[in-house]
């Protein structure tokens, strides 16, 4: 693979850095610095360009081929002050999330639930794209999606959370926060988010009849009834035709369009979203589709080997 | 108002009337009978507003979105794009602020209009596309989507290809409505929205809600393609019909 990398990237440069390369040849190092440092001029130079040569040949500048996954990690309980937590990598990007319960009144419109409020955070530290200040469009609309797909795919039983109907109920704040941002952030968003939610482990709360305020037993903590496992998979479609899996932040910004597909496990889709750019055809589509029942198949063992693990002492 | 601004409105109108068509399925749907999807009536007027570049009041059935583009103007430098145009979509809901929703939707509206505008024609400017709901009686997405693209037309802004909003609801049944109203859309099993660009009637923006399967997924597609057919031919005769007069 590196012997193609190297190959691909100075037909490159023949093309575009004629006059580039005779100044760098001047200097006496050996050949393969002198492509690495020619690969970089033209990978910031030509970025299109730069990864158009790659595609060309059905792989990708890391090395991954085009439907291939970057390296999946998952630890969870990493957060001993919340219900549940977890974090997640896939490749360069990191997520975090943390489960936190709170008791509160039901909705009046509904007495028998309770409510789950998730919201994704981008801060500055992940990656300079992102300003301080009031969350972005980015973070905001990642936050929707979460939320969209806890409501489609009914992850959890709202009805589950309530305690006392119409008096008290629980009130799950999955926070998600970006350590690092390297593309596809949906997916991992919803990796941490599962992780958590089946890592969260709730007290037992009673309400005492004669005062009617709630007690908490810290003790004994039982955890959450998990329905559906959602998991997402994204696509960017590069140069209108040319569908990829996982895509880093840099393929992000030279896509025509990204697609979201989340599915559970059975097979059923819980979201398709495809927030505008380029069109594609229903064939384009299905292959989306498999590709994403494959990789539920794939996350789901990794979170079941994972708390499977956590659960046995060590 | 001072007069003489408003003689030059009286003026604008007089050149460019509006022009308002309503397109009634009624006739339609007896001739056609189940096979051909239903859309509520849907009607358009353009050149409504006089301060906007291009402005446009889409109504489907009770749901009704009021559209206006400003555009290419200048653009501020931090948003700057060196080889194209900045476009920017604002949201206004009938009451209250935006909030995360519609931010959600303005990004789906954006970047289908990003896709159909030949935004390189137009370096360094900014487009502004500015959309408010009127009334809010289900699939308000694809009336955001189809007032967009008809307030695009109506300021002249070059496009590679036309879109049309289609909202499909799947009833407890497994029965799919097209164009559902609130009720429709709040009984519904599953709520698909999808964007469909007018030269290869593909998908070109997907925003969906609630579980479904695969054949329902591809049984929705097909029905939003066909019901696109007919916002096109709408859009076309629109146009035809607006243009006969000034012409």
């Amino acid at each position: 693979m590196k012997h193609l990398l190297i190959n691909l990237v100075s037909r490159g440069t023949e093309m575009n850095f004629v006059g580039f390369r005779s100044d760098v040849r001047t200097l006496d190092e050996p050949t393969w610095l002198t492509k690495n440092t020619m690969a970089a001029g033209f990978k910031t130079a030509e970025p299109l360009e730069y990864h158009r040569s790659f595609l060309k040949e059905n792989c990708r500048p890391d090395g991954r081929e085009l439907g291939e996954f970057r390296t999946t990690t998952l630890n969870i309980g990493s957060i001993s002050t919340a219900d549940g937590s977890a974090l997640v990598k896939i490749g360069n990007t990191t997520v975090m999330c943390g489960i936190k319960g709170e008791l509160a009144n039901p909705p009046v419109d509904a007495p028998n639930k309770g409510y789950i409020v998730p919201n994704v955070d981008l801060p500055p530290l992940c990656s300079s794209r992102f300003r301080p200040g009031p969350p972005g469009e980015r973070a905001q609309a990642a936050s929707q999606f979460i939320a969209d797909v806890i409501e489609s795919s009914a992850v959890i039983q709202k009805e589950d959370l309530c305690i006392v109907k119409g008096k008290l109920c629980w009130v799950l704040y999955c926070d998600i926060m970006c350590l690092d941002f390297d593309g596809n952030l949906l997916d991992a968003c919803l990796i941490a988010l599962l992780a958590a939610l089946k890592n969260a482990r709730l007290p037992e709360v009673t309400v005492n009849k004669e005062t009617e305020a709630p007690e908490v037993n810290l003790e004994s903590r039982r955890s959450l009834n998990i329905h559906k496992h959602p998991v997402g998979a994204s696509f960017i479609v590069f140069d209108d035709s040319i569908m990829i899996v996982d895509p880093t932040a840099e393929e992000e910004s030279l896509s025509t369009a990204t697609i979201t597909v989340v599915t559970d496990e059975e097979e059923r889709l819980c979201a398709l979203h495809k927030p505008g750019g380029t069109s594609l055809s229903g064939e384009k589509l299905q292959n989306c589709i498999s590709r994403a029942t494959t990789r539920h198949k794939e996350v789901r063992k990794l979170i079941d080997k994972v708390i499977q693990s956590a659960k046995t002492p060590k | 108002m001072p007069s003489s601004l408003s003689a030059q409105n009286k003026n604008k109108r007089r050149q460019f009337p509006a022009t308002v068509f309503w397109f009634s399925l009624g006739i339609v749907m007896e001739v056609c009978g189940s096979s051909s999807p239903t859309l509520r009536e849907f009607g358009c007027e353009q050149n409504l507003l006089s301060r906007p570049d291009g402005s446009s009041s889409f109504v489907q059935g009770d749901t009704s979105v009021l559209a206006g583009v400003y555009g290419p103007a200048e653009v501020k430098v931090s948003k700057e794009i060196y080889d194209r145009a900045t476009l920017e979509v604002v949201m206004q809901p009938k009451v209250g602020l935006p909030t995360v929703r519609e931010r959600a939707r303005e990004q789906c509206v954006r970047e289908t209009c990003k896709a159909s505008l030949l935004s390189t024609l137009h370096p360094r400017s900014s487009l502004t596309l500015v959309l408010q709901v009127v009334h809010d009686d289900g699939s308000l997405l694809s009336c955001f989507l189809n007032s967009a693209c008809m307030a695009l037309m109506d300021a002249g802004l070059p496009m590679s290809c036309l879109f049309a909003g289609v909202t499909c609801a799947i009833d407890t049944d497994g029965q799919v409505i097209t164009d559902p109203n609130a009720a429709q859309e709040k009984e519904s099993r599953a709520l698909m929205t999808f964007a469909i660009d007018s030269t290869e009637r593909r998908v070109m923006m997907s925003s969906t809600r609630g579980s479904f399967t695969v054949h329902e997924l591809q049984q929705c597609i097909a029905v939003s393609q066909k019901a696109s057919d007919k916002i096109f031919q709408f859009y076309r005769d629109s146009v035809r019909r607006r243009y006969s007069k000034t012409l």
